[in-house]
């Protein structure tokens, strides 16, 4: 459905827009609509986490403490380091060094994987003491004081797990970004979509970026 | 670009064919006619289930069926005509097919992701119903904790339909957005554009800013089931209150998501069939925008009884009414639109008159349920049913109607039997009326809404909605013989049948696959009848 069109610079855009400039500032403003939509979606785990926070501070307390700071914290760096190797990804897209954007988008992607690595080891650990979501955590098991602890920890598997599977969508397109970058699509005219994959990768970054300190430091 | 063939043979319609040449469509227009067909036979469905309900209503006591299966076949009927109705409905049909054609678009601004957002909704509506065969949820349309919770029924399955459909309803609004802001044609200011155009606008921002809520709420409710995680459920600690709070802090912007572009169309059809410029332009293009804004801080007003604080129900109560004035404004412009026009009666523009006396109706019955000393009585009433009947059916569905009849002749290049057109109005509005108004002396009585049974003070006034019923589903036949038969066998349209002045008359009926042979280039209001 492309069609050639000389006048606007000598390179492909799809036939209902004027040129490629038209259609970058589109798929953008695309882009950008479909992250508030995330965060709206994120938003309603927020409210409610808020909300139980207010009525039920010492259980949060409570399941807050079983949470390895240090293994939050670890993984903020990661993400924040990722963000910068996507940024980095981007830029030398932008300026055709498509070597250079190839290994920071590979860069994001083992940082991505550490991320992951991270979580599957904190998970095991709650799995394993019986730290379990909602109605498998058994009270007594756990020894908790708090009656209801499975909310904080089925608040926190679904905040986690959601974000956690937004982190696995991420690297699947960053990956397709680093086999298109290495087979030649982007450069200084074209990167529109290593631009739209790291606005979703840096949004994802974010919302971890209230996790942490709403799931780990709170208490 | 103008690449397209000048042959005045070849259209949208004719310059493929085969079943591959429709499933694999990217022409927006072609997509409407997609989502027209699957909304049709949803539809039909729904209505199908409407026509039991009443049925089991004429006289109390089990008349059709039990309890257990009134309470399925209501389910059914309030999930089908939300999710895969009346939602989608003007959108996804008239919206795709009519969007980019008023503003002088060749295409929506993302062609793939319309044609994905279609097989969303498709794959969102045979999981919902794939429920059908399994167990059969009876949970009403609302999902309401902690019944929804308890239930041994399949309400998983069928809250990740309504959320994958949810996800389909993002991405039209998402489309619609950026191709509002980005592929107007040169000329088409802001204030040039179609009020439709207007109005799609406005929904397409509720759709995108409250549908992700409604699917993280759908979601935490299936983690209810699955884990207990207790959020929702008094025993856990958790508040079922909340689910209410979230669920209508999208259902209620969804509300307007059904009406903000029925009245987009009603805008077109005045002004068409009055051959009037259209009174209050940017009165009208504002107070949608206006609604859109208010539908988001009015979601307390279904739950005065449900427990939240005194104080949220009067400023809930408030709000509400605020949500008045906008449609006041519209109602009044439509009328001064009227005034001193020549009008004529196309029907068409019978469904719009008959859009502005049902809605008036709809619309002052709603400022009723707003007052909060009111409500209390009227709540969960058949009062309530006939109130959100009369702006969903007598608002949305009339003007679907008129819509379906005003731009048939440019979807398909023919024309449909103006007098069974006609008769359909006289039908559906009679029936209408004769099924939905005894309703509100019902609610007013105290007959309580969703219940199988009633005391037999109630009789009389059931039989005479039930009654109504069968009409206006003689009317819908009707009109879809009328559809079937203009598309096989109606005589050849011209480009501007009704000599109306907005920018897809101005094409060939039916348009060509990019829409205008030559890109527009426009120099005037879309509606210069002077």
């Amino acid at each position: 459905m492309t069609t050639h069109n000389p006048a606007a610079g000598g390179h492909q855009h799809s036939h209902h827009f004027d040129s490629a400039e038209h259609e970058y500032e589109s798929d953008k403003l695309g882009i950008w609509l479909f992250m508030v939509t995330e965060i709206l979606m994120f938003g309603g785990l927020f409210v409610a986490y808020i909300i139980f926070h207010q009525i039920y501070p010492e259980m949060f307390a409570e399941g807050a403490k079983q949470l390895s700071w240090k293994m939050g914290f670890f993984n903020t760096l990661v993400l924040i380091g990722s963000s910068l190797t996507m940024a980095l990804g981007i830029y030398y897209n932008q300026i055709n060094q498509s070597n250079k954007a190839f290994w920071n988008l590979i860069a994001t992607l083992a940082l991505g994987f550490v991320f992951l690595t991270v979580k599957y080891f904190e998970y095991a650990s709650k799995f394993d003491t019986g730290f379990l979501p909602g109605k498998l955590l058994n009270v007594e098991t756990v020894q908790a004081t708090s009656q209801n602890l499975g909310m904080y920890f089925g608040l926190y598997f679904c905040m986690t797990g959601l974000h956690g599977l937004h982190v696995v969508i991420g690297m699947v397109l960053i990956g397709w970004l680093a086999y298109r970058t290495r087979r030649g699509d982007f450069n200084s005219e074209y990167y529109t979509p290593v631009e739209g994959v790291g606005i979703f990768w840096h949004i994802v970054d974010l919302i971890w970026i209230f996790l942490f300190p709403l799931l780990y430091l709170v208490g | 670009m103008g690449t397209a063939t000048t042959n005045p043979n070849v259209n949208y319609l004719t310059e493929f064919s085969g079943v591959k040449s429709w499933l694999l469509s990217l022409d927006h227009k072609r997509i409407g006619l997609m989502y027209m067909i699957a909304i049709l036979f949803f539809f039909l469905i729904g209505g199908l289930m409407a026509m039991l309900i009443r049925l089991e209503l004429f006289s109390p006591g089990p008349t059709l069926f039990s309890a257990d299966t009134y309470n399925q076949v209501l389910t059914y009927h309030g999930a089908i005509m939300v999710f895969m109705v009346i939602v989608p409905g003007i959108p996804a049909i008239l919206g795709n097919f009519f969007l980019p054609l008023q503003i002088g678009a060749a295409d929506v601004a993302f062609p793939k992701l319309n044609l994905a957002s279609w097989y969303v909704f498709m794959f969102g509506a045979i999981l919902a119903f794939s429920t059908l065969f399994t167990t059969k949820i009876d949970t009403g349309w609302t999902f309401y904790t902690p019944y929804s919770i308890k239930t041994g029924t399949a309400v998983i399955t069928m809250v990740l339909a309504a959320f994958i459909m949810g996800m389909s309803s993002i991405l039209t609004g998402l489309n619609f957005i950026v191709t509002v802001h980005k592929l107007r044609a040169p000329g088409m200011t802001i204030y040039r554009m179609p009020l439709f155009v207007w109005s799609l606008y406005s929904t397409a921002i509720i759709q995108v800013l409250a549908t992700p809520v409604l699917g993280i709420t759908l979601l935490l409710l299936v983690a209810e089931r699955v884990l207990g995680i207790g959020i929702f459920d008094p025993k856990l600690g958790g508040d079922p209150v909340l689910f209410q709070h979230f669920f209508w802090f999208y259902s209620h912007p969804a509300v307007y998501i059904m009406i903000l572009p029925a009245m987009g169309i009603i805008s077109e059809l005045i002004s068409a069939f009055s051959r009037k410029t259209i009174f209050g332009y940017r009165a009208i293009a504002y107070s949608s925008l206006g609604i859109a804004a208010v539908s988001f801080i009015v979601w307390g007003h279904h739950m005065f009884v449900s427990g939240q604080s005194e104080i949220a129900g009067v400023i809930f109560s408030f709000i509400t009414m605020l949500v008045g004035v906008p449609t006041a404004i519209k109602m009044f412009n439509w009328l001064a639109t009227l005034y001193k026009g020549s009008v004529s009666f196309e029907s068409p523009m019978l469904y719009a008159l008959g859009f502005l006396f049902l809605f008036a109706i709809g619309g002052v019955t709603g400022i009723m349920l707003a007052t909060l000393g009111v409500d209390v009585h009227f709540h969960d009433t058949y009062f309530v049913v006939a109130h959100f009947h009369y702006v969903m059916v007598g608002g949305t569905l009339m003007a679907i109607m008129g819509g379906f009849y005003y731009w048939f002749p440019k979807m398909f290049g023919k024309m449909y039997d103006e007098s069974l057109a006609r008769i359909t109005f006289v039908l559906i509005f009679i029936g209408f009326n004769v099924t939905f108004f005894p309703q509100f002396i019902l609610g007013a009585m105290g007959m309580p809404r969703r219940y199988f049974d009633y005391i037999p003070a109630y009789e009389s006034l059931n039989k005479i909605s039930t009654v109504g019923s069968w009409m206006i589903s003689a009317g819908f036949f009707l009109a879809l013989y009328v559809i079937i038969r203009g598309i096989t066998s109606g005589e050849k349209a011209p480009a501007n049948p009704w000599g109306a002045k907005t920018l897809e008359w101005q094409t060939p009926s039916p348009p060509p696959h990019f829409n205008f042979d030559k890109k527009p280039v426009v120099t005037g209001g879309p509606y210069d009848y002077t």
